[in-house]
């Protein structure tokens, strides 16, 4: 395409028809595959400063009592230790990263649709994280609130809420520019015979993906919004005394961040169902119901939001509805398991680092699924809500999940990005290293949460000891 | 990319467009003096969803897009209408 005899082939960096030098020619680029790559460098960059939350809290909760820190910065770290991990890690991580690095080139496109909308959805990106630290510093106090903001407090506490709650607003424009940009690309800009059905599976899963972007993201925007005007304005629509509903402003939140866990998970799907193949040196199996099995699990996934809230106060009826619905994500999602085991059967395997991440991923996504249902059934989610068993659900869903589909990522595509090949010996050491100490980080967690250790606590009774410290250890 | 050109609608239709819009406005000032009860809210929200369409399908040109583009426009309110549907599981039994 590029390469005439003439002129030198362009390196993969090639930013084609600029001709700005340095840090500019990074910054300012509208091409794919730089813009991938500095959200790739970016969400690594957030990923240390969120997994050094994450190592505060853990020492603080070494021991009972206090430990390293103060309970209100204890409060502080595990919100930001949520801001960052959510909105500036998973979320962009391999959507935003390998999805504009690798989809425009699995398309056969030049770029994606918008490529000026693309650089421009990076800077909000990087507005949003500038804004989300700058609420470490500014005003009175960093946020305590926890990730999710929950109305009454985030709107009478005095730390600087609204600042945080202006980053996650900035990061969700990000957001759906981002999947804008991927559904017209897709639709528009697929090589000539590149019909739907030829589509590869990670293709597929960042359509499916960008399509809960652009319809799920909007709500929190505006919940965002809605915030920022009880505290400024005291509007009271999340007020009972005013009129207003605590609840309605769980239904707002929930309607975005439930399927936003799979704008998380999907991508991290497509990337395990590109790596097993290749590894079992075999066809993928099942391939149309693992791309449905996609759509499915945006749409289902969507409709399921209130099963975060069994124990608000919300009727017994949506009590009822919602967790049957929640079992219905469970299909999808076993069609995809049930496929990516069929597809290694009788392959001629080799092992690999990439391969490696996919097979964790099977393992410890299977591991949150399951403990998913458990808290999808209303009655047992009553006896474990708010405990620790939700903490591990989700970050084996989360971290075990996306995490390492994300690193599984990185080690597939890697000499196609650099151009030449990992230290495999590392490689594998690091998987290892990680597939322990992650298990032994969460697994603890779920036992001390069924005992009932509640999440969020700064401190705990000298019972839940022993499964802290472990859990420290891992 | 291949363009299509934009359709440019006649004076006749907009004017007609712009009369029921109009109507419709007068019917839902109307409306609102007789006394429906709950159904004064079901009235109004249906005469008000109307008149979006009438802006939607010409003034926005979605009857002259293909069908990609309008079955895109009735996911998004199909979903929007489920976000609020499904909030009323909670609202309507509590």
């Amino acid at each position: 395409m590029q390469n005439q005899t003439s002129e030198p082939i362009p390196t993969f960096f090639e930013d084609s028809g600029s001709d700005r030098k340095g840090l500019a020619a990074w910054l300012l680029s509208t091409d794919h595959k730089r813009i991938g790559l500095m959200y790739l460098y970016m969400v690594l960059g957030m990923f240390i400063i969120g997994v050094c939350l994450g190592l505060a809290i853990r020492l603080e909760l070494f021991s009972p009592g206090k430990t390293i820190m103060e309970a209100q910065t204890y409060n502080a770290v595990f919100t930001l230790h949520g801001v960052i991990m959510i909105f500036l890690v998973v979320i962009p991580s391999i959507p935003a990263a390998f999805g504009n690095i690798i989809l425009p080139i699995q398309l056969g496109a030049e770029d994606v649709a918008f490529p000026r909308l693309n650089l421009f959805s990076f800077w909000l990106y990087l507005t949003g994280a500038a804004l989300a630290i700058i609420s470490l510093f500014a005003g009175d106090g960093p946020p305590d609130t926890g990730w999710t903001f929950y109305v009454p407090f985030s709107e009478f506490t005095t730390t600087n809420v609204n600042t945080a709650i202006s980053a996650v607003f900035i990061l969700g424009f990000s957001s759906i520019l981002t999947g804008l940009n991927f559904i017209t690309t897709i639709h528009r800009l697929r090589a000539p015979g590149l019909k739907w059905s030829k589509l590869t599976l990670f293709s597929w899963s960042l359509y499916a993906t960008a399509w809960i972007q652009v319809l799920a993201t909007p709500i929190i925007g505006i919940t965002a919004l809605l915030i920022i005007a009880e505290r400024v304005l005291g509007v009271g629509l999340f007020d009972p005394a005013k009129g207003g509903d605590p609840i309605l402003y769980q239904h707002l939140f929930w309607i975005y961040s439930h399927p936003a866990v799979y704008i998380m998970i999907l991508p991290a799907m497509g990337v395990v169902s590109e790596i097993i193949p290749v590894f079992a040196r075999k066809a993928i199996f099942g391939y149309k119901a693992i791309a449905f099995s996609s759509l499915m699990i945006a749409f289902a996934g969507s409709l399921v939001w209130a099963h975060h809230m069994f124990t608000s106060g919300m009727s017994d009826t949506a009590v009822l509805i919602f967790s049957l619905l929640t079992f219905i994500v469970a299909i999808p999602s076993a069609i995809k398991v049930f496929n990516w085991v069929a597809t290694l059967y009788k392959g001629s395997i080799f092992i690999e680092p990439p391969l490696l991440y996919a097979l964790g991923f099977i393992f410890l996504f299977s591991i949150g699924g399951m403990t998913g249902l458990i808290l999808g059934s209303a009655g047992t989610d009553v006896h474990v809500h708010d405990t620790y068993f939700v903490v591990s659900h989700f970050h084996y869903v989360v971290f075990g999940g996306t995490g390492f589909g994300l690193f599984g990522a990185m080690h597939y595509w890697f000499q196609k990005i650099y151009g030449r090949m990992y230290n495999k010996n590392v490689a594998t050491t690091a998987w290892a290293i990680l597939m322990i100490g992650f298990n032994m980080l969460y697994m603890p967690l779920f036992v001390i949460g069924m005992q009932g250790m509640p999440r969020r606590y700064y401190d705990y009774l000298p019972q839940y000891t022993t499964g802290h410290q472990i859990s420290t250890y891992g | 990319m291949e363009h299509k050109e934009h359709h440019i609608m006649s004076v006749k239709v907009a004017t007609a467009v712009l009369a029921a819009l109009l109507f419709l406005t007068f019917v839902t000032v109307a409306v609102s003096k007789v006394d429906l009860g709950y159904f004064n809210v079901v009235v109004a929200l249906l005469l008000a969803t109307t008149k979006s369409l009438f802006v939607v399908l010409f003034f926005m040109h979605l009857k002259y897009e293909n069908n990609t583009m309008k079955a895109f426009v009735f996911i998004c309110f199909l979903i929007l209408a489920i976000f609020i549907g499904f909030t009323f599981f909670d609202v309507a039994y509590r």
